[in-house]
């Protein structure tokens, strides 16, 4: 007999929880995991011309911001470090997006790396998801510190992870590492039962 | 004389990310890290006061910090070893 090779996603146990949770709170809070999307980690001096030539194969500026966001139609760019940057794009595209960037640095410094497997990502949103999350993390989530198109790497209930604010103002993207991600899941699950 | 002010949780400033707490970083060491200019010529004595001897002031030190759950970045900056105030490096780069 031979052994399938089947890809799960490492939130996929807990598609039924966050269903109860979902219905519990009337979607007030709802968590679902955003799986395979396609990670790329971009290292690269900001003051060469490698930035410029990846912003045209990815239609974004690379933000040079602290902590901000900047997206198009098909990708988005986190910024993680002066020369350092995490490319998301739709699932499964990696390849693709890993390729075309490669081109774009033909004959220069710069590091390009598929991690999409290093971490999965959470959607949590809702009118109290800011609330919830703010229980396990130390950085201020207000929107006047924290709105639309700032990401942060910090620690959530003392897991690393990478947040990041959507457009909408009560959507949440957590990137955590596969191996985190029960013990992420299982204590947001907790928190939402605990009283104020 | 005012009494010194006890931090129990001390907010490190990164110079990309901002205030974070403590828990976020690692520690360096002080500067200068005092590494021997030529390793071959140097004895026993030397050798140990290079790996375990460390400055240990009342008042202002200069160390090195790396924000290792946020930016992963190396910086400097001056702790008061009496009261835990900071004060960032003109030039923090480490």
């Amino acid at each position: 007999m031979i052994a399938e090779a089947i890809r799960r996603s490492p939130l996929a146990d807990y598609a039924e929880r966050f269903a109860a949770l979902h219905e519990a709170t009337n979607g007030a809070i709802s968590i679902r995991e955003l799986p395979f999307l396609t990670q790329i980690n971009l290292r690269a001096q900001p003051d060469q011309r490698i930035p410029q030539r990846l912003a045209d194969v990815l239609g974004l500026a690379l933000p040079l911001t602290p902590n901000t966001v900047a997206s198009s139609a098909n990708h988005r760019a986190l910024w993680l470090g002066p020369d350092e940057w995490l490319i998301v794009g739709a699932a499964d595209e990696a390849r693709a997006i890993e390729h075309s960037m490669r081109d774009a640095v033909t004959g220069a410094t710069a590091s390009i790396v598929d991690v999409s497997a290093n971490r999965t990502v959470m959607l949590i949103q809702g009118e109290r998801a800011q609330e919830l999350l703010a229980h396990g993390i130390a950085i201020d989530l207000h929107p006047r510190a924290f709105g639309p198109g700032r990401c942060a790497q910090t620690l959530l209930a003392k897991v690393q992870v990478i947040m990041e604010r959507r457009s909408d103002d009560n959507a949440f993207h957590v990137y955590v590492r596969g191996s985190f991600t029960s013990s992420l899941a299982d204590w947001l699950l907790d928190a939402v039962g605990r009283p104020e | 004389m005012e009494p010194p002010r006890w931090h129990t949780n001390v907010l490190i400033p990164c110079p990309w990310c901002g205030d974070r707490e403590e828990v976020e970083f690692r520690y360096g060491g002080p500067v200068p890290a005092g590494y021997p200019p030529d390793p071959q010529t140097v004895d026993d004595r030397a050798w140990a006061r290079y790996l375990y001897y460390r400055p240990n002031p009342k008042g202002a030190l200069e160390e090195r910090w790396v924000h290792t759950a946020g930016c992963r970045r190396w910086f400097r900056l001056t702790r008061d070893t009496v009261t835990h105030e900071i004060t960032p490096a003109s030039d923090a780069s480490a």
